[in-house]
């Protein structure tokens, strides 16, 4: 297959990962759409890695896989901070911050 | 064979995406974010990228959405309501309108390579070595700063989910030892100074049962 179509999965599932965090409410689920984002884009980055024949994509795309890591267990102990406090778990009620 | 593959894992990996964002109890969200991850890691080895695929599976696959599984067994299924502001409508269709973007963007390209298969393959390419051997020459410096984020991920994590006194307030304690039991019998809350609720009288006094009333009855005198 050609490297446009890989390059044109990774586009979808970003939207798709995107149209999640801009509807759903749920901070768990919204968290599990960047996961779509993020994985979307070490799609695009593995394709171009095999497209140039190069492993550099591969290896940025394995510290993408850390950084996602990171973002996982920093916004899971926010939401069970969240749930401790007996706060509603619904990022529309979260907010103080007027994000 | 590999065009087969590819649509396989493609479906597959867009339809779990997909179950991702609709399904509405966040467990079956996260089972949806597994066989998606798995497709994605199909895909991964279609691009002869073996290690990560191997990473995608064992590190995402396993580790991470098993953490995100305990988290939803610990909050429980959140009732989560539709409708709302207007970015619930607005949403998808800024979502349609990258996508018809990107791939306009993508299928127009004047990059010659994407229309190709890719570059000529070498044995090896993609192996623990290559990547290996990459991540502690070229690619030094971010796979430290790397290992220190994971560190601050950890350690910040611990802060974050560990049970603070200050905050909230020790209903568990106070309901432990408020369990009504009758005076001078040693109880915790006598230890602790705590009276309140306290003047059960035993059954075979006879006599009324008294309200419970907060105030600590006046032959009580302390220590």
């Amino acid at each position: 297959m050609a490297i446009g179509w890989y390059l044109v999965v990774s586009a979808l599932i970003f939207c798709t990962g995107a149209a999640g965090v801009l509807t759903r409410r749920n901070p768990l689920v919204i968290l599990l759409c960047l996961e779509l984002m993020l994985n979307a884009g070490n799609l695009a980055l593995i394709a171009f890695s095999r497209m140039w024949g190069s492993e550099d994509g591969q290896v940025f795309a394995l510290i993408v896989m850390v950084v996602a890591a990171c973002e996982v267990v920093i916004g899971l102990g926010l939401i069970v901070a969240i749930y401790r406090r007996r706060l509603p778990i619904d990022v529309d009620e979260l907010s103080e911050l007027q994000g | 064979m590999s065009a087969v593959l590819f649509f396989i894992a493609a479906i597959g990996a867009l339809g779990g995406a997909i179950a991702v964002v609709t399904l509405r109890n966040p467990f079956y969200a996260v089972l949806a974010l597994v066989t998606h991850l798995v497709m994605l890691a199909a895909l991964f080895l279609l691009l002869h990228a073996e290690f990560v695929a191997a990473a995608q599976v064992i590190v995402y696959a396993g580790a991470v959405m098993v953490l995100y599984v305990f988290v939803v067994a610990y909050v429980g299924e959140v009732e989560e309501l539709a409708g709302g502001s207007a970015l619930r409508i607005l949403g998808p269709l800024m979502a349609l309108a990258l996508a018809t973007v990107l791939c306009i963007a993508m299928l127009g390209s004047g990059l010659a390579g994407i229309k190709t298969k890719g570059a000529h393959y070498v044995l090896g390419f993609g192996t623990p070595r290559h990547i290996g051997t990459l991540l502690l020459t070229k690619y030094l410096f971010p796979f430290e700063l790397a290992s220190i984020l994971l560190l601050a991920a950890a350690v910040g994590a611990v802060m974050l989910a560990r049970r603070r006194r200050g905050l909230e307030p020790d209903e568990e304690i106070l309901r432990r030892i408020r369990v009504p039991r009758p005076a001078y019998t040693g109880t915790m809350a006598e230890a602790a100074g705590e009276r309140t609720g306290e003047a059960v009288p035993q059954l075979q006094n006879g006599g009324p049962r008294p309200v419970a009333s907060g105030a600590a009855a006046p032959d009580e005198g302390g220590w």
